[in-house]
């Protein structure tokens, strides 16, 4: 990295819509849009049309990259290694599953239109009293941002206020999610146990089958993406974000220069829990099915192998990263199944050896 | 939202206040009438039984340059950490001023008050410019809403310059810290703190690993900041000592051997013997 810079060249690196960050919004509108046009437009036998199912796999993929963004933010920017990070995507996710269970009404297989099936298997009579309120669209919506932010606030003002930093907060994030875990797991926690929640038909009255909600399911995605992404980049590049840069290089200097280091860390982890929230609640429908299985600790750690791939501290490097690493588990997972995890952690040695600044490192060593 | 009503209430009152970072930080409760600025008395600190601190009285008068010397393990760097709550006292009374006791504020509240410290080992944020680094010291609302919208207005920016040329860093303004050299380091570190508006400054060897240049540059920026601040400096570099200090205080296993000029602590027999072994 070269060491002098001019006025001019820093005022550019801190725009808000820096050349790199309108390169990433163009390419990721231009992708949203072939995509759009291909799925729609070709008829289905034609060698340009985009399957419905690679459309909504895509759409799988830009929910992870809103994921791997939430957590560059603070472990990118602020050095909180979150091991945990996939349980506030599974609180958001649970969140729209909630909604899309109560969109189901009578056509379950039990028929009843007032309980989910799991209720009715476990001969339960009425609706628990946290499931009130679900069968509103805006309700639903706001807990996916609620429930995982108000779960990160507990988490971080307790960890943060407590000075635990380093590998002892990536460990109780691990603890955390697991917790999580053994508790969705039980049928009395009224989740649906096990199972999950799944067999969803509708979102506000449209099926969730149709193409047409499935292409929107992922252009709705993509505008998640784009906006989270800007607003992360909003506050990288704020004083705030310089201030979070400090704490992550010399922690109790920022301190002693007067931030409340606590608070500053416990807003942004909170920031960056929501949007983990938003990214799980666009992600389940679009595969149809949330359950305990995405607390599992592996989940989160993948999240921070993505980052780290892809490169951290750039945001877009986190979207390259989660859709590269996404993109070869699919493949992998397919074709040589049982080699998958050796290759992600063969991956994540690598790149911690050879690539400290990841993939997009790369290409900007190869550019300078 | 209640406190911005409140706030801009309280700004209309003080019209004469335009500029936070301007006005000295502590103004509001920072009371040296009495003409002394740090109060420590029979400060006790023991860490496993190792009494680090030992029944330390130590007072500092506005405006002074003091010098403190001792050998390892005096407790010199101990001291400070207990001035800026990095370490609380098992026993003993710190104050700021009349009115300030040190020992319920914690890190922030106390770089707040007014009290700036500079680490032994440079201390700078690496990965942001020289310019950054000033910029995040300075003085104002630290709050986090308060950072997302902050803007630097020109007023600001002067400062910003002012200090950059104060501590020879001018022509540095756009460079990483990190790749400053060390003696720049150690000025940009002393940058930050001016950038604080703090009443107290305390400085941990502020020349160790300087060249002999660097280590006059350093003595003049010292001593040109006595008076308007108060300065604490902990040092070992005698001759350097020799060519800021007006007071000398020589800590021992804790505690206060002697104070006095440097004449005075070199020639006397209590020190030498803890010095030299004699």
């Amino acid at each position: 990295m070269e060491n002098s810079k001019t006025a001019a060249d820093i005022a550019k690196e801190n725009a808000l819509f820096d050349r790199k960050s309108v390169l990433f919004l163009v390419v990721l509108a231009a992708v949203c849009v072939f995509v759009a046009v291909t799925n729609m437009l070709f008829p289905e036998d034609s060698a340009l049309h985009v399957p419905t199912y690679t459309v909504s796999l895509l759409g799988k993929y830009l929910t992870y990259a809103l994921l791997a963004v939430a957590v560059d933010l603070i472990w990118g920017f602020m050095g909180v290694l979150s091991l945990g990070h996939a349980a506030f995507f599974a609180l958001g996710g649970y969140a729209m599953g909630m909604y899309l269970m109560r969109q189901i009404g009578d056509r379950g297989v039990y028929g009843n239109p007032e309980l989910p099936d799991f209720m009715v298997f476990l001969n339960w009579t009425e609706l628990p009293w946290f499931w009130s309120g679900f069968d509103n669209f805006g309700f639903a919506m706001l807990m996916v941002v609620l429930a995982p932010g108000l779960l990160a606030f507990i988490f971080g003002w307790l960890a943060f206020r407590s000075r635990v930093t380093g590998v002892y907060l990536s460990i109780i994030t691990q603890a955390l999610t697991y917790a999580l875990m053994l508790a969705f797991f039980r049928n009395e926690m009224g989740f649906g146990g096990n199972n999950g929640l799944t067999d969803f038909k509708d979102i506000l009255g449209f099926s969730l089958q149709g193409d047409g909600m499935r292409l929107t399911l992922f252009l709705v995605s993509g505008l998640a993406l784009a906006l989270g992404y800007i607003a992360c980049r909003y506050i990288t590049v704020s004083k705030l974000g310089r201030v979070t840069i400090a704490i992550r290089d010399a922690e109790s200097r920022t301190r002693f220069t007067g931030y409340k280091v606590h608070n500053i860390k416990l807003w942004i982890f909170t920031f960056s829990a929501a949007l983990a929230g938003i990214a799980g609640a666009l992600y389940v429908p679009q595969v149809g099915i949330i359950n305990p299985g995405e607390f599992s600790p592996l989940n989160s750690i993948e999240v921070v192998v993505w980052v780290a791939v892809g490169g951290r501290a750039t945001l877009y490097g986190a979207v390259v990263g989660a859709i590269v690493v996404n993109y070869a588990k699919s493949w992998f997972t397919a074709v040589l199944p049982e080699v998958w995890l050796f290759a992600l952690g063969g991956l994540f040695v690598l790149v911690t050896l050879f690539l400290p600044q990841g993939i997009v490192g790369l290409l900007r060593r190869r550019n300078a | 939202m209640g406190f911005s009503v409140g706030g801009y209430l309280e700004a209309i009152r003080h019209r004469d206040r335009v500029f936070d970072f301007l006005a000295p930080q502590a103004s509001m409760n920072l009371d040296v009438s009495k003409g002394y600025i740090l109060y420590l008395e029979d400060i006790n600190v023991s860490f496993d039984g190792f009494k680090a601190i030992n029944n330390l009285n130590l007072y500092i008068k506005e405006g002074e340059l003091r010098c403190i010397i001792g050998p390892n393990g005096a407790g010199k760097t101990t001291m400070m950490d207990i001035i800026t709550g990095k370490t609380r006292p098992d026993s003993g009374s710190a104050w700021f001023g009349q009115r300030l006791n040190l020992l319920e504020m914690d890190e922030p509240e106390i770089a707040t008050a007014g009290i700036g410290r500079k680490f032994q080992k440079p201390t700078v944020f690496e990965e942001h410019t020289v310019f950054d680094n000033l910029d995040l010291a300075m003085a104002g609302n630290k709050n986090v809403m308060a950072l997302l919208n902050a803007r630097l207005n020109t007023a600001q920016k002067e400062r910003i310059a002012e200090v950059m040329e104060m501590i020879g860093l001018a022509d540095h303004r756009y460079q990483r810290a990190g790749s400053l050299s060390h003696g720049q380091k150690q000025w940009l570190e002393i940058g930050m703190l001016l950038m604080q508006n703090p009443k107290l400054l305390l400085v941990d060897e502020p020349v160790a690993g300087m060249t002999h240049q660097e280590m006059d540059r350093t003595a003049e920026l010292l001593n040109s900041l006595a008076g308007r601040h108060s300065v604490v400096v902990v040092e070992h570099d005698m001759d350097f000592v020799r060519s800021i200090a007006r007071n000398v205080t020589v800590l021992h296993q804790g505690s206060v051997l002697m104070e006095g000029t440097m004449d005075q602590v070199q020639s006397d027999p209590k020190v030498k013997e803890v010095y030299l072994g004699e």
